[in-house]
C-alpha cells in the first residue's frame, strides 16, 4: 500500500443532508454531516438516541427506509480498484456490487437481525454465493473457516443451527462472520455490542479490533458509549440533532473536549466502582424533535454555557489541526485565548 | 414432538365426540317425534312406529346414544331414510366433486392471490396495492351465486367454453366431470383469492418490516431475491394457515356453488337432506366435514414444523 493511499480516506461523506418524508411534511434528519474515515482506521460516530448516527451509516449502505433520501451531497467511496464512487448517485446494480463484498454491516440486534427459517451457515455462505464464484463445498469450507475465526466453537456442526439456537453474543459472531465472509473494506457497525451484556460487549470488541488488524479494513464504529469510543476508536464524530458537532483524533477529544455536549457525553463514561449498566443522563433534556429544530445552534436549549449568540446558526469549523467543533463560544475562547 | 402429536390426536378425539354428541343431541331437539317428521304427513302411525324400531328411536336414550357413538365411530354412519342406502356410501357418492372443486378453486385462488399479494406489499401504498385491495373488497363483497349466474351466462351459455351446469351425467369420464367443475371452481376461486390477497399482503407487510430483511438486503442481493426468498418463506406461515381454513371451508360449505352449477357434490347433498328430513344424512355429513377439519387443523400446524425450525411442540 502506497503512502498516499493510506492517507487518503475510504470513505469521505461530504455536507450529507438526508430527509424523510412524513404524511403532509417532511424531517431532515441529517443536516451537512461530513466526516473521513482513512483506510483501516476506525471512526466512531456517537451521540444520544435519535441523533443521526443510523440514517448516517444507513446512507453509506444506500438502504435508507423508503421515505427517505439523500437530498445533498456526497459520499464518496474509495474502491478496491482506487476508483472513487459517490454512493449517494450510485445507481442500484452497481451497488450491489459493492454492498456486502466492499462494504458490509452489522446490526444492532444480533436477535432480530438473521433470518430465523435459514441456518447460520446458509445465511453466511449466501454471501459468497452472491459476490464469489465458489462452489458448493468451497463455500462451506469458507463459511466453516469464518465461524473460526470469530471463536465460535464446534463451527462445523454450529454451521448447522437455525439463529434462535444460539446466544446473543454467539449470533452477534455470527453476524461478524457475516459481515467479513468476502473481506470487506470498509465495516459498518452500527451499535454492535448495546444489545449485549458487558461480558460479553467486552469480548466481541476484542474480536472486532483482532478482526481489524487481519483483514487491514477501516470501521464505521456507531455507539452511543464513550466508553466504548475510547476502546475502539482513532477518531471520533459526535452528533447532535443530525449534525457533526465536533469531530477529532480521539485523544485530541478525550484531551480537550470542545463542545458542551461531548464534556456532557463525556461524564457519562463508567467509572470504577460505578456499574456500567447505570446509563446516567448527561444534560437534562432530550434532543429537539426534527420538526422543532431552533434556529441557531441546535444545542443551546439544553446548554448549560448559553448566550445570546447561540441564536445564531453555527457551523463546524477548524480549532486547532484536525479538530473541528461546532460551537460560538469555543471559537471564542480561542479568540481570546489567540489575543490575550 | 411424539407427545405433542399424542396430545393433538386426543384432543382431535375429543372434538369429535363433542360433534358426535351435538349431531345426536340436534336430531332429538327437533320439535316433534323425528320418525313422524321424517316419515311426513302421509304416513300411517304403524309406519312410525315400524320406523322407531329401526331407528332405535324406541330405546332409552342413553342406550341409543351409545349405540349411535359406537357406530359412528366404527364408521357406521346409519342408513339414509331417503335412498336407503348407509349413509357412508352415499356421503363417499357425493364427496368427489367436492373434494376436486375445492382443490381446483384453492389452486386458482392461489394463483391470483399470492403474486398479487406479495407484490402489493411490496409496493405498498401504490396504484396497484389500492387497486389489489378495492378489487378483492369488491370481490369478496358479491355474493357468490351472483357471480357463479353471471359466469354461467358468459363463459357457458354465450361463448360456451365451459358446460354451464351438471357433472357430466353417469357415463363422463374423470377428465369430463373435471372439465364440469372449472367454471364453479373459478367463482369459487376469485371469492376465496379475496381473503388469501389480504392475508398475504398483511403478512409480507410485516416481514418487510423485519431487521433480518434489512439484513438481506445489506448483503447485496437482488431486490427478487430479498422478497421471494428472506420475505416469502417467513409470511409463508400464517399464509399457510389461512389456506388451510380456506380449504376446509370449501370442502364444507360450496352449497351455493354447488347449488347454482347443480354439482352433485356434498353442499347439495345436504341441501336436500334437510329438506328431506333425512337426519341420518344430516348427522353424518355433520360428522365427517367436522373431522375434517379437524383434520386439516392437525396438518396445518404439522407443516409448521416442516417451515419453521423455531416450532417446538
Ligand atoms: N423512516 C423514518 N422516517 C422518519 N424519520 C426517521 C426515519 N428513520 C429515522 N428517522 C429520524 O431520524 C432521526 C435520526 O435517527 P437515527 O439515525 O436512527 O438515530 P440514532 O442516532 O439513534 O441512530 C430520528 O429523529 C428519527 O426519528
Ligand atoms: S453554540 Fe452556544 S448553545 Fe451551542 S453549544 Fe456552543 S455555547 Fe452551547
Ligand atoms: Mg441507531
Amino acid at each position: 500500500m502506497s503512502a498516499t493511499a493510506a492517507s487518503e480516506p475510504v470513505l469521505e461523506i461530504e455536507g450529507l443532508r438526508v430527509a424523510f418524508r412524513a404524511r403532509r411534511s417532511a424531517v431532515t434528519a441529517l443536516r451537512d454531516v461530513g466526516v473521513a474515515l482513512g483506510a483501516g482506521r476506525t471512526l466512531a460516530l456517537v451521540g444520544e438516541s435519535g441523533s443521526g448516527k443510523s440514517v448516517t451509516s444507513l446512507s453509506v449502505m444506500g438502504l435508507l427506509p423508503r421515505n427517505g433520501a439523500v437530498e445533498a451531497g456526497r459520499i464518496l467511496y474509495r474502491r478496491r480498484d482506487g476508483t472513487r464512487v459517490d454512493l449517494a448517485r450510485l445507481d442500484e446494480t452497481r451497488f450491489r456490487a459493492i454492498r456486502g463484498r466492499e462494504i458490509a454491516m452489522i446490526f444492532q440486534e444480533p436477535m432480530s437481525s438473521l433470518n430465523p427459517l435459514f441456518t447460520v451457515g446458509d445465511q453466511i455462505g449466501e454471501m459468497l454465493l452472491l459476490h464469489t464464484d465458489l462452489d458448493a463445498r468451497a463455500r462451506r469450507r469458507r463459511v466453516i473457516e469464518m465461524l473460526e475465526l470469530v471463536e465460535i466453537p464446534a463451527a462445523a456442526s454450529r454451521m448447522n443451527a437455525y439463529p434462535h439456537e444460539l446466544s446473543g453474543g454467539m449470533r452477534q459472531r455470527v453476524m461478524i462472520a457475516l459481515a467479513l465472509v468476502c473481506e470487506p473494506a470498509l465495516l459498518i457497525a452500527d451499535e454492535p455490542t448495546t444489545a449485549l451484556d458487558v461480558t460479553i460487549q467486552a469480548q466481541i470488541l476484542d474480536l472486532m479490533r483482532r478482526l481489524q488488524r487481519e483483514l487491514r479494513m477501516a470501521i464505521l464504529f456507531i455507539t452511543h458509549d464513550m466508553g466504548v469510543v475510547a476502546e475502539m476508536a482513532d477518531d471520533v464524530a459526535v452528533m447532535y440533532a443530525g449534525a457533526v458537532v465536533e469531530a477529532a483524533p480521539v485523544a485530541t477529544l478525550f484531551a480537550r473536549p470542545s463542545h458542551p455536549y461531548t464534556r456532557g457525553l463525556l461524564a457519562t463514561i463508567p467509572r470504577p466502582g460505578r456499574p456500567r449498566g447505570e446509563r446516567l443522563v448527561p444534560i437534562p433534556g432530550s434532543v429537539p424533535a426534527l420538526s422543532a429544530m431552533p434556529p441557531g445552534c441546535a444545542f443551546a436549549p439544553r446548554c448549560p454555557i448559553a448566550v445570546e449568540a447561540c441564536r445564531e446558526p453555527v457551523a463546524l469549523a477548524p480549532l486547532e489541526g484536525d479538530h473541528r467543533v461546532a460551537c460560538h463560544l469555543a471559537h471564542a475562547h480561542e479568540t481570546v485565548a489567540a489575543h490575550g | 414432538m411424539t407427545s405433542y402429536l399424542v396430545r393433538r390426536i386426543v384432543g382431535m378425539v375429543v372434538v369429535i365426540l363433542l360433534v358426535l354428541t351435538i349431531a345426536f343431541v340436534i336430531v332429538r331437539l327437533a320439535p316433534g317425534d323425528p320418525a313422524a317428521l321424517m316419515l311426513g304427513p302421509e304416513a300411517t302411525p304403524q309406519d312410525a312406529v315400524e320406523l322407531r324400531a329401526r331407528l332405535g328411536l324406541d330405546r332409552p336414550i342413553l342406550v341409543q346414544y351409545l349405540t349411535f357413538a359406537g357406530n359412528a365411530l366404527r364408521g357406521d354412519l346409519g342408513t339414509s331414510i331417503f335412498f336407503n342406502r348407509p349413509v357412508t356410501e352415499v356421503l363417499a357418492g357425493r364427496a368427489e366433486p367436492t373434494i376436486f372443486l375445492a382443490l381446483m378453486s384453492l389452486a386458482i385462488a392461489l394463483v391470483i392471490a399470492t403474486p398479487i399479494g406479495i407484490w402489493a406489499a411490496y409496493r405498498r401504498g401504490s396504484w396497484l396495492d389500492q387497486g389489489a385491495i378495492s378489487t378483492a373488497m369488491l370481490a369478496a363483497s358479491v355474493p357468490s351465486f351472483w357471480t357463479g349466474l353471471m359466469l354461467q351466462r358468459w363463459l357457458a351459455t354465450e361463448l360456451g367454453w365451459f358446460p354451464a351446469a351438471g357433472y357430466g351425467g353417469p357415463d363422463a369420464d374423470f377428465l369430463e366431470r373435471m372439465r364440469h367443475l372449472i367454471l364453479p371452481a373459478i367463482v369459487l376461486g376469485i371469492v376465496n383469492s379475496a381473503l388469501i390477497l389480504r392475508f398475504t399482503r398483511a403478512s409480507m407487510l410485516d416481514i418487510l418490516g423485519e431487521d433480518y430483511i434489512r439484513t438481506a438486503r445489506s448483503k447485496g442481493m437482488p431486490e427478487r431475491r430479498v422478497v421471494l426468498r428472506h420475505a416469502l418463506k417467513n409470511a409463508a406461515i400464517p399464509i399457510i394457515t389461512i389456506v388451510g381454513l380456506t380449504f376446509a371451508l370449501l370442502v364444507s360449505g360450496a352449497v351455493v356453488t354447488e347449488r347454482v352449477f347443480n354439482i352433485p357434490g356434498l353442499g347439495n347433498l345436504v341441501v336436500s337432506a334437510v329438506l328431506r328430513r333425512d337426519y341420518p344424512v344430516i348427522q353424518g355429513t355433520l360428522i365427517v366435514v367436522a373431522s375434517l377439519y379437524v383434520l386439516i387443523n392437525l396438518l396445518t400446524d404439522l407443516l409448521y414444523l416442516v417451515v419453521d425450525k423455531r416450532v417446538r411442540y
